[in-house]
C-alpha cells in the first residue's frame, strides 16, 4: 500500500534554515544540510528546501546550499523559493533537485508550468499554493503570502495540474508557524478535486494534526517545520504514532 | 565503465549521485559507438514513453549489440517500461521489445490517485541478482502513471490499483519501475548490486 509521506521543509535564508510565523518574524535554527542529514537518519520520506526571501544575490550560496543537502540524501529533494524562469529551474536540478516548487510565477505565467513539464516531466513541477479563507472560500496569494490574487485555490490547483503540475504543496496561510493544526477542510476541497497527489502544509503542532489532516484532510503527504527541528526522534516517534492510528506510512 | 544513456528525458545528477555512493562512475557515451567498451548501461527517464523515440535507430542498435554480447542492462522508471513491446502512453513509439507486453496506465480505482507518487512495498516472488538483499515489503519510491505488465521475467510486483512488474530480470536485462537512487538503503543496494553484476 502507498505510505503517507512525512515532509521536512527546511525555510532557507543567507544559507541557514529559519523559521518564521505567519511568514514573518524569521529566527534561526541551524545548517540545513546537517538536519537533512539528521531527518534523513530518523527516517523522512522527503526534504525540500524553501528560498524564503530568494534575492538574486543569494542566489549563488542557495545552490551552494541544494548541492551541500542533495549530497547527503537518496531521497526525494524538493527546491522552491523565488524559481521565476526555465533557467531557474534548470539552476535547481541541476544542483541536486528532483523536483521544483513554483508559487509566484506559475501564478504570473501559467504556461511556466507546461514548458517544466515538458523538459523534466511532471514528476518534477510541484505547484506551491499559498490558501488564506477569505469570504467562504480560498483565496491564493502570491509573493510569499503578501499578495492576494482573484484565484481560488480548488480552481487553480485544478488548473496547474491540466497543465503539468505534478504534485500540489498547499500551505494554508492563516495556520503556518501557529501549530494550530493543519486547515483539513482547505486540504479535502484541493485534494478531492485533482488526481495529483497533494502535500498539506502550515499549522503542525501535535502528532494527532498529522493523523487528522490524512485522515479528515485526505492528504497525501505532510510537510512540518518546527515540529521536526525542535525535537529529536520526532520523526520515528510521529511514524509510529501514525502506525497505531492505522495509517500506512514508510518504516 | 558503466554508460548512462542521455536521451534528454530528465535530469541524470539523482542517477548519477546513486551509483557514485555505490563507488561507481558513469559515463554519458556521446555517440552509440562508444557503447562499445562499456561493462553496462543504464537506461533512465522520466515523463512520456514518446521520449523514447529518441532512442530509436543507431542507439537501439548499440544497445543491443552490446546486451547481445553480455553488457547488463538496467532500465529504470521509463527505461523498463522501454525494455517492453510498447506502451498505450504512445502506441505509435516501439519499445526495445526483449519483454513481451505492452505497458498501460494504472486504473484509477475509488480513491487511488493517478500519477502513483512515494513510497510503496516491494513483493518479491522469486530470488534475483538485481534484488539480492532487498527484504519482502521494502519501501521504494515510485512516481509513473503507466506500468508494466507482470511477466515470467517479474523479480519484484507492486500494488496501486493493480499489481504491476515493479522489477524485471531476464539473465542480463534488469528494470526497476521505481527510482533507486532516491530510494534510500534499499535503492542502493539495488543500485550496488547491479554494479556487481557488470563485473561478473
Amino acid at each position: 500500500m502507498l505510505s503517507k509521506r512525512l515532509i521536512a521543509c527546511l525555510d532557507v535564508r543567507n544559507g541557514c534554515v529559519v523559521k518564521g510565523v505567519n511568514f514573518e518574524g524569521l529566527r534561526n535554527a541551524g545548517d540545513p544540510a546537517a538536519l537533512a542529514r539528521r531527518y534523513n537518519q530518523e527516517g523522512i520520506d522527503e526534504v525540500v528546501v524553501l528560498d524564503v526571501t530568494a534575492t538574486l544575490e543569494g542566489r549563488r550560496a542557495f545552490e551552494a546550499t541544494i548541492r551541500a543537502v542533495s549530497s547527503e540524501l537518496f531521497i526525494p529533494l524538493t527546491v522552491g523559493g523565488g524559481i521565476r524562469t526555465e533557467a531557474d529551474a534548470a539552476a535547481a536540478i541541476d544542483a541536486g533537485a528532483d523536483k521544483v516548487g513554483v508559487n509566484s510565477a506559475a501564478l504570473a505565467d501559467p504556461t511556466l508550468l507546461t514548458r517544466l513539464s515538458a523538459r523534466y516531466g511532471s514528476q518534477a513541477i510541484i505547484v506551491a499554493i499559498d490558501a488564506k479563507r477569505a469570504d467562504g472560500r480560498f483565496q491564493v496569494f502570491s509573493r510569499s503570502g503578501s499578495t492576494p490574487t482573484p484565484r481560488d485555490a480548488v480552481e487553480w490547483a485544478v488548473e496547474a495540474e491540466s497543465r503539468g503540475a505534478g504534485e500540489v504543496l498547499l500551505t494554508s496561510i492563516d495556520r503556518d508557524g501557529t501549530r494550530a493544526g493543519f486547515d483539513c477542510e482547505l486540504t479535502a476541497a484541493v485534494s478531492t478535486a485533482v488526481s495529483i497527489p497533494v502535500i498539506a502544509s502550515g499549522g503542525a503542532g501535535t502528532f494527532d494534526h498529522f493523523t487528522r489532516v490524512f485522515q479528515v484532510g485526505r492528504a497525501d503527504a505532510a510537510l512540518a517545520a518546527s515540529v521536526f527541528h525542535y525535537s529529536e526522534h520526532a520523526v520515528a516517534e510521529l511514524k509510529q504514532h501514525l502506525r497505531e492510528g492505522g495509517i500506512p506510512v514508510r518504516c | 565503465m558503466i554508460a548512462l544513456i542521455d536521451y534528454g528525458a530528465g535530469n541524470l545528477t539523482s542517477v548519477r549521485k546513486g551509483f557514485a555512493a555505490v563507488g561507481a562512475e558513469l559515463y554519458t557515451p556521446t555517440t552509440p559507438r562508444d557503447l562499445e567498451k562499456s561493462r553496462g548501461i543504464v537506461v533512465p527517464g522520466v515523463g512520456n514513453f514518446a521520449a523514447t523515440a529518441a532512442l530509436h535507430g543507431p542507439w537501439t542498435d548499440a544497445i543491443r549489440i552490446a546486451v547481445g554480447s553480455g553488457a547488463p542492462l538496467l532500465g529504470i522508471c521509463l527505461g523498463l517500461q522501454w525494455l517492453f513491446e510498447g506502451s498505450d502512453e504512445a502506441p505509435e513509439v516501439a519499445g526495445l521489445g526483449v519483454i513481451k507486453g505492452t505497458c498501460s496506465r494504472l486504473p484509477q480505482n475509488d480513491g487511488i490517485k493517478v500519477p502513483h507518487v512515494g513510497w510503496n512495498s516491494l513483493r518479491v516472488p522469486r530470488k534475483s541478482w538485481l534484488l539480492e538483499g532487498v527484504a519482502e515489503n521494502a519501501q521504494v519510491y515510485f512516481t509513473h502513471s503507466y506500468a508494466a505488465p507482470v511477466t515470467s521475467e517479474t523479480a519484484a510486483t507492486c500494488e496501486h490499483g493493480a499489481i504491476f512488474a515493479a522489477a524485471i530480470e531476464s539473465g542480463n536485462i534488469f528494470g526497476v519501475q521505481f527510482h533507486p537512487e532516491k530510494s534510500s538503503e534499499p535503492g542502493l543496494r539495488i543500485l550496488r548490486n547491479f554494479v556487481r553484476a557488470t563485473q561478473r
